[in-house]
């Protein structure tokens, strides 16, 4: 045995529970290994230094609390037992709600709406221009000699007819 | 004939909560002071372990004795006191080497007090020493420090420990021998080699 050896077998020595094979091999190597020895000897030391670490209680009210909160536990649990009853119904109660919510986000989700983006008067008067139907409108309307012939001699449609 | 922890258990499963009682009194205290050990903060180790005992409550109805009662329950304590350590939900009072451990009540200034009475001097020197003692366990890493708590204060079995801890046997006695190669270097001033050397090899701990 050497000494990196020793990392797996030093600690179940100290604790008598090395098996007989791997305690023999121990106290050979401790015996001829001074740096192993001191090692052994202050690990046992160290474990006495440890034990002067005092303990704490728990305070007198621990258990009351412990009792409490299993008490709210047992509370919960049996709410949820009376209200589902068994696994299965759970499920499908679980299962509803989840279609119910999807469905209920599908009708609330609101459609996409072609709202025109807000543009200056100006643009929107070039827009309409730009339209064919209108631009018509905008010639006849403005067509002065139509307006100096008699009503009855030039029906609106003949005008039409001209362009 | 006492009844077995996982009888006991058992029993919890099965609708006995007075069992539940006799876990709780036989534990109480071995569960704080594993807690306390782990995050140094006494409130913080009640209510650690007031949530062990609850999650081994809640957990009874697929309570299966597959292992040990202590090993599943330290498992549940460990792994609570690491979340908690890393939450960091509860801060810790630093010691300073200068004062007493648990400070409070004990903030009397040392040295006047010990001058009048010798046997108060003993017992700050003591109390120091603990402080000295707790704060290099604390300062170990978390796996480590567990595997010392286990080892040293709960006396489990290698196996025990390397189930709670989710290692090898083999990677956990590794994990103590640097564990406490680490605190004989660190505890050196305190770890006196004439006590060391009356002591006889191989008594145990």
């Amino acid at each position: 045995m050497n000494c990196g050896q020793m990392e797996q077998d030093l600690i179940a020595y100290l604790d008598g529970k090395a098996a007989p094979a791997a305690r023999r091999q121990v106290e050979q190597h401790l015996t001829a290994c001074t740096a192993c020895r001191e090692r052994a000897m202050e690990f046992r030391a160290l474990w006495s230094v440890l034990d002067e670490v005092p303990e704490i209680s728990p305070s007198p009210s621990f258990d009351a609390a412990v009792r409490q909160r299993v008490a709210a536990e047992s509370h919960r649990a049996a709410l949820w037992g009376w209200l589902l009853p068994s696994p299965r119904l759970a499920l499908a109660v679980t299962a509803l709600l989840v279609v119910s919510v999807w469905l209920s986000s599908q009708r609330l989700t609101p459609q996409p709406v072609l709202v025109p983006a807000p543009q200056s008067i100006e643009a929107e008067f070039n827009m309409i221009q730009d339209l064919p139907v209108l631009e018509d409108y905008d010639v006849l309307a403005s067509f002065d000699a139509l307006a100096e012939l008699p009503v009855q001699q030039t029906p609106a449609p003949q005008a039409n007819s001209q362009r | 004939m006492a009844r077995s922890d996982v009888q006991l258990m058992l029993d919890v499963k099965a609708g006995d909560d007075s069992s539940f009682d006799l876990l709780l009194r036989k534990y109480r205290s071995p569960l704080v002071n594993f807690l306390y050990r782990m995050v140094g903060d006494t409130g913080a180790a009640e209510d650690l372990a007031q949530e062990v005992f609850l999650r081994v409550y809640r957990a009874r109805k697929q309570y299966a004795p597959s292992a040990k009662f202590t090993t599943w329950m330290f498992r549940i304590a460990t792994n609570v006191a690491l979340n908690e350590r890393r939450d960091g939900r509860h801060r810790r009072l630093e010691v300073s080497i200068d004062q007493p451990a648990d400070g409070g009540e004990n903030d009397a200034p040392a040295l006047e007090v010990a001058d009048r009475n010798p046997g108060i001097e003993h017992e700050l020197i003591a109390r120091d020493r603990a402080a000295v003692i707790r704060r290099a366990v604390e300062a170990l890493p978390e796996k480590q420090r567990a595997a010392v708590l286990l080892h040293k204060y709960q006396e489990m079995d290698y196996d025990e420990i390397a189930r709670v801890l989710e290692c090898s046997e083999s990677a956990l006695k590794s994990l103590l021998f640097r564990a406490y190669e680490t605190l004989r270097t660190e505890l050196a001033p305190l770890v006196e080699p004439g006590h060391a050397a009356k002591a006889s090899l191989g008594a145990g701990k």
